[in-house]
């Protein structure tokens, strides 16, 4: 790359293709984590952030050495990371004698530091401590919330964006129903964060919708909030606008002052060969072939009911 | 008998069906949220805390995430499903969750200059076709690039036109317009991407502005002088011209050869100052000699005073030789000041 009056010019065409993926764009790729460590971590602090890797981890570039920073008094240094590995979110852990088993939480905006959210662990249980089969590894979580700070409290609602944010992995369009088996619960009581992760197991209900059972995976973790930094009202609206033309625009669609909504349709060619011209009884359709086939949508009550 | 056995069947299923369903529906006071796009879900409900103290810890969470999980279950379910590939697949609705970007929206690229001027002037592209009929050859050639149709650097021959100079070399010529034009876009280029960045446009020795001032003028002229070959070096001068100043040139060497008269005059006053008995006196060299000796006995003087600091016979001194404290009154507050340098110095 040839740097000339803060012009950056890639030389090759796999760098183009390379600068062009970290580029800002209209749909944005889903936002990286990188999980470091501070100068000192203890035992607990070093486990929780490898489980915290591995439930995010295609997404998700775990600092293997020491970064002595302190995020709260100077974010420079994060934000250089930041801008380095192409990573939004962040997960800081260290420990010391003031602030024990300490993690922070914390997303950017441009590659500034918007929320931060510093969560001292009481408790702690590992991934592999609890021996459950774990669910597949990248799977998007369920996420849920509970307890009412979570909507009454304003640092709440914040810490829930982030978390939110945080774990909800890759936006998808479409989900397999099968694949749903990894849940992330947060549960706020006595100015305490709960956290715990558990597989879950779809049980025959005799419905449609089955009935679920949860397995605890792990890992599981009790929080304390210590220092928070909120992003300005101001900074926390411009990273919210999402800019025109981010949902595509409907096309042949116009209204009049009425209100009434007109419409180009465009048909397709009519296959004549279906075309009934003339009601016969001889080409009637039979009853049985009609239950040959509905035969698959007869629900089990009906079936159980002839019994 | 028949018809009695049918209703009851029929109550028996209706129980069946009401128990079935009870596997799957949960009670909440408050309706919990859900952003299905997110796969996310929030119970407001509050949580008692009374049970939660009385019960095993993990036993309560998990009976609460298993409610809150099968309310989010159900309400997936509830979305149209599809076969794609033997997997039943559902189609998740947009997320409703306000999240912030990860970086600001892209802005748009600044239009260069040629595109401001095309649209003030109302021109707009127009597609020209790749391929173009190629006489010579007989064939469809493209337009621009390799092997392309009319290539004016490929002919072997070029007519030398009727007021042109009969010596000159016209294959040169187009070489050397080509080349201009190539230089000159890519000038435009950097000119471009320097308004889009806000920075200063570069510019080659002076662009050309409407009013030229003397300073321009003359900055031009030296730039015109030393674009030879050999930097100006045998370029004439002008009669009155003076030489470029602030050019960054600060050591001058006297020719090796050529001036033997200057060179001559220059050994005799070596050898006359070699020879002569009195010293020479550098002014300035001996005032500063002078008062850095004077300094060093200042100090030398306050050391000695400092070891025996605290007697009578060493203040008294002190004051007779400066006796700048006493005129300003008493000694005390000037004392701590004009101590200070001396113990900086027996710090060193």
């Amino acid at each position: 790359m040839t740097q000339s009056g803060g012009v950056v010019k890639p030389k090759t065409k796999r760098s183009k293709r390379f600068l062009q993926t970290r580029e800002p764009k209209l749909t944005e790729n889903s936002k990286n984590v990188m999980i470091m460590k501070g100068g000192n971590t203890s035992e607990t602090v070093t486990h929780a952030l490898k489980d915290v890797y591995a439930l995010k981890k295609p997404n998700a570039v775990l600092y293997k050495k020491k970064n002595i920073m302190r995020p709260f008094e100077d974010s420079t240094s994060l934000e250089f990371f930041s801008k380095k590995s192409d990573c939004s979110l962040f997960l800081f852990g260290s420990h010391n004698k003031k602030r024990p088993n300490n993690l922070i939480f914390g997303r950017m905006f441009d590659f500034h530091v918007l929320d931060m959210f510093e969560l001292g662990i009481e408790k702690f249980t590992s991934l592999k401590e609890v021996k459950n089969s774990k669910c597949a590894e990248g799977t998007k979580p369920m996420l849920v919330f509970a307890g009412e700070l979570f909507e009454t409290d304003k640092e709440y609602v914040r810490l829930r964006s982030v978390l939110t944010d945080f774990f909800r992995g890759p936006s998808v369009s479409a989900v397999r129903l099968a694949g749903l088996d990894h849940v992330l619960h947060f549960t706020a009581l006595d100015g305490k964060i709960y956290l715990r992760s558990y597989r879950v197991l779809l049980k025959k209900s005799g419905c449609r919708t089955p009935r679920i059972e949860l397995e605890e995976m792990g890992p599981s973790l009790d929080l304390v909030v210590r220092r928070t930094h909120l992003a300005s009202d101001d900074l926390y609206r411009t990273a919210l606008r999402q800019p025109k033309g981010v949902k595509p625009k409907k096309k042949n669609v116009s209204h009049d002052t009425f209100g009434t909504r007109y419409g180009r349709l465009h048909m397709q060619k009519q296959d004549l060969s279906k075309l009934q011209t003339r009601k016969m009884k001889g080409l009637r359709k039979r009853k049985g072939d009609v239950a040959m086939e509905t035969g698959e949508t007869i629900s089990p009550k009906k079936s159980k009911a002839q019994e | 008998m028949a018809a009695c056995r049918i209703e009851d069947v029929l109550a028996e299923a209706e129980k069946d069906e009401a128990e079935r369903l009870k596997n799957i529906t949960v009670h909440k006071e408050l309706d919990v949220e859900f952003d299905i796009g997110n796969l996310l879900a929030f119970d407001k409900n509050s949580i008692n805390t009374r049970e939660f103290k009385q019960q095993n810890k993990d036993e309560f969470f998990r009976s609460l995430a298993r409610d809150n999980t099968q309310l989010l279950i159900n309400e997936i379910w509830k979305l149209p499903s599809e076969k794609v590939e033997e997997v039943i697949v559902v189609k998740l609705p947009d997320p409703v969750t306000k999240l912030p970007r990860e970086k600001p929206a892209p802005k748009p690229r600044p239009p260069t200059k040629w595109e401001q001027f095309a649209k003030l002037k109302g021109i707009q592209k127009k597609k020209k076709t790749n391929l173009v009929w190629d006489e010579v050859h007989k064939e469809w050639k493209r337009r621009w690039g390799y092997k392309r149709a009319k290539d004016d650097t490929k002919e072997w021959l070029i007519e030398v036109p009727e007021n042109a100079d009969p010596n000159e070399d016209q294959f040169a010529k187009r070489n050397q317009a080509k080349k201009e034009r190539v230089a000159k876009n890519e000038f435009n280029r950097l000119k471009n991407i320097a308004r889009a960045q806000k920075l200063e446009v570069p510019g080659v020795g002076l662009a050309p502005s409407a009013q030229q001032s003397k300073a321009e003028l003359v900055k031009a002229v030296h730039v015109a002088k030393s674009s030879t070959a050999s930097v100006g070096k045998f370029q004439e001068r002008l009669p009155k011209e003076k030489p470029q100043r602030n050019t960054g040139k600060k050591r001058q060497f006297q020719p090796l050869i050529g001036d033997f008269a200057g060179e001559k005059q220059k050994q005799l006053e070596m050898l006359k100052l070699m020879e002569s008995k009195s010293p020479r006196l550098d002014i300035t060299k001996a005032v500063n000699k002078q008062m850095r000796e004077e300094d060093s006995e200042a100090s030398e003087r306050r050391k000695g005073k400092k070891g025996r600091r605290g007697t009578a016979p060493g203040k008294g001194r002190r004051n007779a030789l400066s006796g700048k404290g006493k005129g300003k009154g008493k000694g005390g507050p000037s004392k701590g000041k004009g101590r200070k340098p001396a113990m900086r110095q027996g710090k060193r």
